[in-house]
């Protein structure tokens, strides 16, 4: 790791002026990203400005069907909050398999959103659920704040704060590992709501996360796993690697789509 | 067997400090004045160096020394060598070329070392490496052995033309080719043997420090044999001559093969340690881990087995390209000849057998012995062989192997092994019965109605170890002979120290040899160390590789304990005025067998270091030293069945049954056998599913250079194992132990990819059988 300064926020105002004071500062979340890119000398921040200690970024919120979890609220805190679970299900279950437990008692939803890594799992999540991105300036619609590999419609000085989003009649969520790292090599979520049916799916896309077509014109029909018999995705502008060629990702996607479906309907 | 005698399940002494975190490891050690290292390294696979400029660096912040090859060199270093000679089979001897411990002119694979910097802490060493200015001129490289052959293929070294080290053979060409003309039935494969990458869970490391008082350098370093390692450094590295030269091999932490041999890292930091005044400690990362540790397997070959109509072998032809890296690594030139070419028998009665092996520069990392060394590429080939020959057959492939199975003894192979004992029929029908194999067509049927496809797989292993007979592998080329040494030294009030040529890096020593001394002598394993691992306190040995330290080590232990005894005994008869023949040993007491006389051992040492009454002319101490060399391989054997079931949705394949049935000879704690067997399992699972080392084509990259991408083995991957063993006690050691290290990794990944091709159908599936390869293959069987 290159040297390093770092600075612990107590609020979100406070951050954000000392993200402002550094040649080439970056926040830091639980870090679970950052960290090991800094430890192998493939990231070199000048100085890391800690959210981890912002009270107001922490904590989930149910009220009724709508549900806002701050920012830097653990996945292991998603995983095992019951009234979520009471809402959401598939949200926490999706929560409860990122990662390891290390990973999971340290790295925050709000941290893994703004990394959009292709291979994350709540993108698939916050697109499929119609979720609304909160930060220090503004809300943004996930469907908007997703915009490509590791990018994000976040400014320089923009803090996600929480994720905000109304919980489904149904959802699932359901996930094809990379035999090597375990992250999702094919993530698909799920969620049928009051009018529609939204699938959305991680790990797969060039540009990552992505909405399939394909998959919700069927599971609009006929919100079953049979409905997807034979429906097949095109594997054009799916990763290829060597892990997963794109033909092997289209097939994943199908499946794990019909397998998220059936945990949706329980 | 006594509590903590030979056959007792005895927890492991020394997991204490392990799982405490109290072990005591290279990167534990702290010399005064120690500074830390850091490599520059090729980014390039292959590459012309222009020139160093080493200024910026040196300037930085607490910067020591920056030093090059080109100084190397002027200080008389020497060349990396392989220390196994092989000729080609027109006489010719194997084309070495050069390897300097620090590249000087070119570089051959991406983490070939450049310079060393040494600087206050490991962070400004590292900032000062970016900072060495190394302009290189790129050139073409190529990374597959069968590519590199090729005519118009990038040239490694000017010694070895089209690449080619070695162009080598064993057996009867002829006869072999005419058991294929007459033969009834001759089954052809292809049989890729995937490059794995050996992931010790402690990285290498090396300390080295250079008393200029004493004139005299010490190297603490990850070392399997840390004898070998001075010699080595002596004879052909001219670091320091051995009497100014000692090394240390502390816990090391897991070594398969990869810290048997002598890396540019150590000799460079001996020698910086004297160029800079300073002790130097290099500890490495993991990604110089997958770089520039010596990787495992890497070969190709077509196989022929001829059959005749009684569908019994008479002939086998295997034809193989080894890929040995960008250098011959110390014992490279070995492991695909006389550790692979010498099992192709396998546990079968073959009249004929011919085998061709050419060796290849490439520019990847050099390859060497890993778990297994050669064993598990011809183990691998022959089951696979079979079994394709009993599917062409339509027979069952247990009863294919029966009929052909050796069933004398001892049996002299073509391919100069000679089969001591073995009972193959007796580890095959304990593993059929165990994984209930007449049971499998309804569990198949049962699997497919759940939409599985479910396959059972076998492996009969034989493989060759406890290595070896020195004056045997010295006619085939060794430089060095493959005997042990111990010494026991029995303290004035009867304890004991037993110091030993093998090395423990996870094998478990401190208890199984431990064992043997209570064995014999009564005392309380509590009251028996294990001193090994340094080279001032123990007398040359051999080290741990090739499942030797039981075999060999403890043979040379037991030889030493002969003596012991022997005068042990003569002053008990003596102290009680009694005939030596009379006395005996039992249970940590001398007794004059027949009456109620007997003396402590504690009393008997005492005596013989008090030498207030001895016998006449006899030396006081009681310490005696062994060196045993052994007659013969010992050849462990075994039936591996494994059983799985795949998803063909996404071709994930689970194993749901892996039986291993072993014949180990005599065994000393079956806790610590199932534990190298459950070991070994994991990593032959692991290279049939989902280990392989991948290198880009055309840049030559390592690709799976850290864990996002190269697939270890987890606990979630394997299932609980069946093990057991039904044994024949070897007759060429004083134990009757066989070895048991390596057997797991030799025969589990024929068994495991039987068990996938019985499953889907497809035959052609190369290991590791990921998803994606199994979804492929079974997407393209649709498509047909």
């Amino acid at each position: 790791m290159y040297s390093v300064t770092y600075h612990r926020a107590s609020s979100v105002a406070d951050a954000v002026k000392l993200v402002k004071k550094g040649e080439d500062a970056k926040f830091l979340s639980g870090g679970m990203t950052l960290l090991p890119a800094m430890k192998t000398r493939l990231a070199a921040p000048s100085d890391l400005v800690d959210l981890c200690h912002i009270a107001d970024m922490k904590g989930i919120k149910v009220s009724g069907k709508n549900v806002t979890i701050g920012a830097g609220t653990t996945h292991g805190e998603v995983a095992s909050n019951e009234k979520l679970k009471a809402v959401c299900a598939a949200f926490s279950d999706l929560a409860a398999h990122i990662g390891d437990p290390a990973v999971r008692h340290k790295g925050t939803i709000g941290g893994s959103i703004a990394n959009n890594d292709p291979a994350a799992d709540y993108p698939a999540a916050l697109i499929a659920l119609d979720a609304t991105v909160v930060t220090n300036k503004r809300e943004i619609a996930a469907a908007k704040f997703f915009t490509g590999l590791f990018e994000t419609a976040l400014k320089d000085d923009e803090i996600v704060t929480a994720v905000k989003f109304t919980a489904p009649a149904k959802a699932g969520y359901e996930k094809f590992r990379n035999p090597a790292s375990r992250y999702a090599m094919t993530g698909v979520f799920v969620a049928k709501g009051k009018d529609d049916v939204r699938v959305a799916v991680t790990g797969a896309g060039e540009d990552g996360v992505f909405r399939s077509k394909e998959i919700e014109a069927a599971l609009s029909k006929k919100f079953d796993a049979s409905a997807l018999e034979g429906v097949t995705v095109p594997a054009k502008n799916l990763m290829a690697d060597i892990h997963a060629s794109s033909d092997y990702r289209a097939a994943l996607v199908v499946v794990m789509a019909k397998r998220a479906v059936a945990k949706a309907n329980g | 067997m006594g509590v903590e005698g030979i056959g007792a399940r005895v927890a492991r002494k020394e997991d204490r400090r392990f799982i405490t975190g109290a072990g005591r490891y290279v990167d534990d050690m702290v010399v005064p004045g120690m500074k830390h290292a850091a490599f520059v390294r090729s980014p390039y696979a292959h590459a012309d160096i222009k020139k160093i400029d080493v200024k910026a660096a040196e300037a930085m912040p607490g910067v020591i020394g920056v030093l090059t090859g080109k100084q190397l060199k002027g200080d008389g270093i020497g060349n990396l060598i392989c220390g196994w000679m092989i000729h080609s089979k027109d006489g010719s001897p194997m084309k070495m070329g050069a390897w300097s411990p620090l590249a000087v002119d070119r570089v051959r694979y991406v983490g070939d070392a450049v310079a060393i910097v040494v600087a206050e802490t490991k962070g400004q060493a590292r900032d000062a490496a970016e900072a060495v200015e190394v302009v290189y001129k790129e050139k073409k490289a190529v990374t597959d052995a069968v590519q590199a052959l090729k005519k118009g293929a990038p040239q490694l070294h000017p010694e070895a033309e089209n690449n080619l080290i070695f162009d080598w053979e064993i057996g009867d060409a002829k006869a072999t080719d005419e058991a294929i003309a007459k033969a009834a039935h001759v089954t052809k494969v292809h049989i890729v043997n995937n490059r794995l990458i050996p992931n010790a869970m402690e990285p290498r490391a090396a300390l080295g420090h250079y008393n200029k008082a004493e004139d005299h350098y010490t190297c603490w370093t990850t070392s399997q044999n840390p004898h070998v390692a001075r010699l080595v450094m002596s004879a052909f590295y001219n670091v320091a001559p051995e009497n100014k030269l000692r090394v240390i091999a502390p816990d090391v932490g897991g070594g398969f093969g990869s810290k048997i041999y002598i890396y540019p890292e150590e000799i460079v930091c001996l020698w910086a340690s004297k160029r800079t005044g300073v002790p130097v400690k290099w500890v490495a990362d993991r990604t110089e881990s997958f770089l520039t540790d010596a990787h495992g397997r890497d070969h190709v070959s077509e196989v022929q087995l001829a059959l005749d109509k009684n569908n019994k072998v008479i002939g086998l032809k295997v034809d193989t390209i080894a890929n040995l890296g960008a250098y011959m690594s110390l014992f490279s030139s070995s492991v695909p000849t006389y550790l692979y070419a010498t099992l192709l028998s396998g546990q079968y009665d073959i009249p004929a057998i011919h085998a061709n092996v050419r060796t290849v520069y490439t520019n990847t990392a050099p390859v060497d012995a890993y778990r297994g060394a050669g064993r598990p590429e011809a183990c691998y080939l022959i089951e696979r062989t079979m079994e394709t020959a009993a599917r062409e057959l339509g027979m069952s492939p247990a009863e294919f192997r029966r009929i052909n199975f050796i069933t004398q003894f001892p049996h002299q192979t073509p391919v100069i092994m000679n089969y001591d004992t073995g009972d193959f029929g007796a580890s095959l029908n304990a593993a059929m019965k165990e994984a209930d194999y007449a049971g499998f067509p309804k569990r198949r049927e049962a699997a497919k109605k759940r939409g599985k496809l479910r396959g059972i797989g076998f492996s009969c292993y034989i493989e060759a170890c406890g290595i070896a007979p020195s004056k045997a592998v010295g006619s085939l080329g060794a430089g060095v002979g493959l005997w042990e040494s111990a010494e026991v030294r029995v303290n004035a009030v009867g304890t004991i120290e037993v110091l030993t040529g093998s090395h423990s890096h996870g094998q478990g020593h401190e208890t199984t040899f431990a064992q043997l001394v209570n064995q014999r002598l009564g005392v309380p394993i509590d009251s028996v160390s294990i001193v090994h691992g340094d080279t001032d306190k123990v007398q040359m040995g051999m080290g741990t590789y090739g499942s030797r330290s039981g075999a060999v080590g403890m043979s040379a232990i037991s030889k030493a304990l002969d003596k012991v005894e022997a005068k042990a005994k003569k002053i008990a008869a003596h102290l009680m005025e009694a005939d030596e023949a009379d006395i005996v040993i039992e249970n940590g007491e001398l007794k004059v067998a027949g009456t109620d006389k007997s003396l402590p051992w504690f009393q008997v040492a005492l005596a013989s270091y008090t030498a207030h009454n001895l016998p006449d002319g006899m030396e006081p101490g009681l310490k005696e030293t062994a060196f045993y060399d052994p007659s013969n391989f010992t050849f462990p054997a075994g039936c591996y069945i494994c059983e799985v079931e795949i998803d063909p949705d996404t071709g994930v394949t689970e194993i749901v049954q892996f039986v291993a049935a072993d014949d180990f000879g005599n065994i000393i704690n079956p806790m610590i056998v199932e534990g190298q067997v459950h070991g070994g399992v994991a990593q032959g699972i692991g290279q049939a599913l989902l280990e392989g080392c991948r290198y880009d084509a055309d840049s030559g990259q390592l690709v799976t250079a850290s864990y996002m991408d190269y697939t270890m083995p987890r606990a979630d991957d394997l299932p609980s194992f069946k093990v057991s063993t039904s044994n024949t006690p070897c007759p060429g050691n004083p134990l009757g132990m066989k070895g048991c290290g390596e057997a797991g990794a030799i025969g589990s990944p024929p068994a495991v990819m039987n068990a996938i091709t019985d499953a889907i159908g497809d035959n052609d599936l190369t290991m590791p059988a990921t998803p994606l390869k199994v979804w492929a293959s079974l997407k393209a069987m649709t498509r047909h």
